[in-house]
């Protein structure tokens, strides 16, 4: 079997190894990590024929570049609209190309998204934490934060030419303009005015982003009274308001308990695509009830099976 | 016995809450039904997280729905507080000495006693593990004596070593990173919650009991920086 080595020329911040994450450690302070958009990080994999949870990299905004020291491979690049060059070859996300010995991959930020996945055909070496290879930001236990010099080892790495191309997008983005919620946890404490405000007012996704939540701009939202509340846990997707009325959603690497109030909750079937929303993008929050969120949940599971079958070789 | 309120929280979870105030009898309800959850194994559900006064149980909205698994929460119900003990005991190595209790003057003299008094009242207390959170092996442990306990500051102290004793109001932590903290940094331990062991990878279930030993700087073990 042949192992590939590759050297990353550059790495931007944020750029990490994600497999499928560590669900069931939140109970000791753990978030499950793993892909901020578990949709894209699913099809890089599929699209070249490994296993959905398999080790990729999570590029940012930041970008990446990288050369194929020994070996060569087929890859994937899925998730957003990234700029590919390979090969003098000027290319978008949503592709699979094979590197040889000498080249050179370059992935950067196109005309929309936050984050794609690069997913090689073979196992890319990656240390783990309880297991799983997925980055925890915050601690950097997992695989880690990529840094420009180091190497990679893709081992058991295969070229397949014959999958080199296009792969399909997911075609059903899950929401316009308004990000569902199911209201609360802590709704009741907000003044009725900030709930008003909270579904009648437009959002902006501020520059205070990373893997544990954004911020976002808009009215602030005022508690009825001062309230702490004891620490409790939460979730991705928790919508969380401080002390100073600023929302924040709450993302893959989010503290596992907060005393923070939450007006809301982001139904999961949204939060992929939420994550590729850029800082400056806006949107609305549009509230709906439990049983219609797990409708939701179940509806978009069809489509993902659907869409995962297409893409799969 | 306490009755708890149920409470949607997307698609995907139910807030199980037992009380709006932190207190020991709540906390323990709490997670005495986090322990009978456990042997449960209710269908649909993969996750139970204990909180301060709830706990938060992660379902598959492919299987389940929150109804479903409020009905068989209810069914647990009522629980023994007394099953939250878990009979685990930990005895954990604290060095107070500089420069690892930069806060211990100012926990004295808010309290009106001598840094050896505040020592003391720390170090003979006996902790309950009420819960985790914030960041990896966060244990929040309940029981910091009346007499000690001082409010968090007003804003954070950054970069805190990891190890650092911390205490805020009745709880007791003790951190496993480099974080910002503004609970009052006491002493230094050498106990490693995350401890790198796959068949226990996190020291303390909560319901676990922990006590401080007092210790000089070279009786701690490892690199404590």
């Amino acid at each position: 079997m042949t192992t590939s080595r590759i050297r990353i020329s550059h790495a931007g911040p944020y750029v990490t190894f994600q497999d499928g994450g560590r669900p069931g450690h939140m109970r000791f302070g753990v978030p499950a990590s793993g892909p901020m958009d578990c949709t894209s990080f699913t099809a890089a994999n599929l699209a070249i024929g490994n296993d959905r949870d398999t080790t990729c990299i999570e590029v940012s905004m930041g970008g990446l570049s990288l050369e194929c020291l020994s070996g060569g491979l087929t890859l994937s690049v899925v998730g957003g609209q990234f700029t590919v060059d390979h090969a003098e070859h000027s290319l978008q996300s949503g592709v699979v190309v094979t590197l040889e010995k000498g080249q050179i991959l370059n992935i950067r930020p196109g005309a929309s998204g936050n984050w794609c996945y690069l997913a090689f055909a073979g196992q890319l070496n990656a240390s783990t934490w309880l297991g799983k290879s997925a980055t925890h930001a915050l601690s950097g236990f997992g695989g880690g934060i990529l840094a420009t010099g180091q190497e990679l080892a893709v081992s058991n790495s295969r070229m397949m030419r014959q999958l080199d191309g296009p792969v399909a997008a997911f075609n059903t983005r899950s929401f316009g303009k308004h990000l569902r919620v199911v209201m609360g946890p802590q709704d009741q404490h907000f003044t009725s005015e900030a709930v008003k405000n909270f579904l009648g007012s437009e959002f902006t996704l501020s520059d205070a982003y990373d893997r544990m939540g954004v911020r976002l701009k808009g009215p602030k939202l005022a508690l009825d009274g001062s309230l702490s509340i004891p620490s409790e846990p939460v979730l991705k997707g928790s919508v969380q308001v401080a002390g100073d009325g600023v929302p924040t959603v709450l993302l893959a690497d989010h503290q596992t308990t907060g005393g923070y109030p939450k007006i809301a909750t982001v139904i999961s079937a949204d939060l992929d695509d939420f994550a590729q929303m850029r800082p400056r993008q806006k949107f609305r929050f549009q509230a709906i009830e439990p049983k219609d969120a797990i409708m939701l949940a179940r509806m978009r599971a069809i489509e993902l099976r659907s869409y995962y079958e297409t893409v799969s070789r | 016995m306490i009755t708890p309120s149920f409470k949607a929280v997307a698609d995907h979870a139910l807030l199980v809450e037992f009380g709006t105030m932190v207190d020991d009898d709540v906390n323990r309800t709490a997670i005495a039904l986090d322990k009978s959850l456990a042997t449960a194994s209710i269908e649909g559900v993969n996750e139970v997280i204990p909180g301060m006064v709830n706990l938060l149980v992660i379902f598959d909205p492919l299987k389940t729905g929150h109804m479903k698994v409020q009905s068989a929460v209810e069914q647990l119900l009522p629980v023994d507080q007394q099953a939250s003990d878990s009979g685990r005991e930990h005895l954990v190595n604290v060095c107070y000495e500089d420069p690892f209790g930069p806060d211990l003057e100012a926990v004295a003299k808010a309290c009106g006693m001598s840094t050896d008094a505040v020592i003391n009242a720390h170090s003979a207390s006996r902790y309950r593990v009420s819960m985790y959170g914030f960041a990896p092996g966060f244990a929040y442990l309940s029981g910091v004596p009346d007499a000690i306990q001082v409010p968090r500051k007003n804003s954070a102290v950054r970069d805190i070593a990891a190890g650092s004793v911390l205490i805020a109001g009745p709880q007791c932590l003790t951190t496993t990173l480099i974080m910002p903290t503004g609970w009052s940094i006491i002493g230094r331990t050498d106990v490693q919650v995350i401890t790198g062991k796959p068949e226990r990878p996190f020291l303390y279930d909560v319901g676990d009991t922990v006590r401080f030993r007092r210790v000089a700087v070279d009786e701690l073990k490892g690199d404590v920086g």
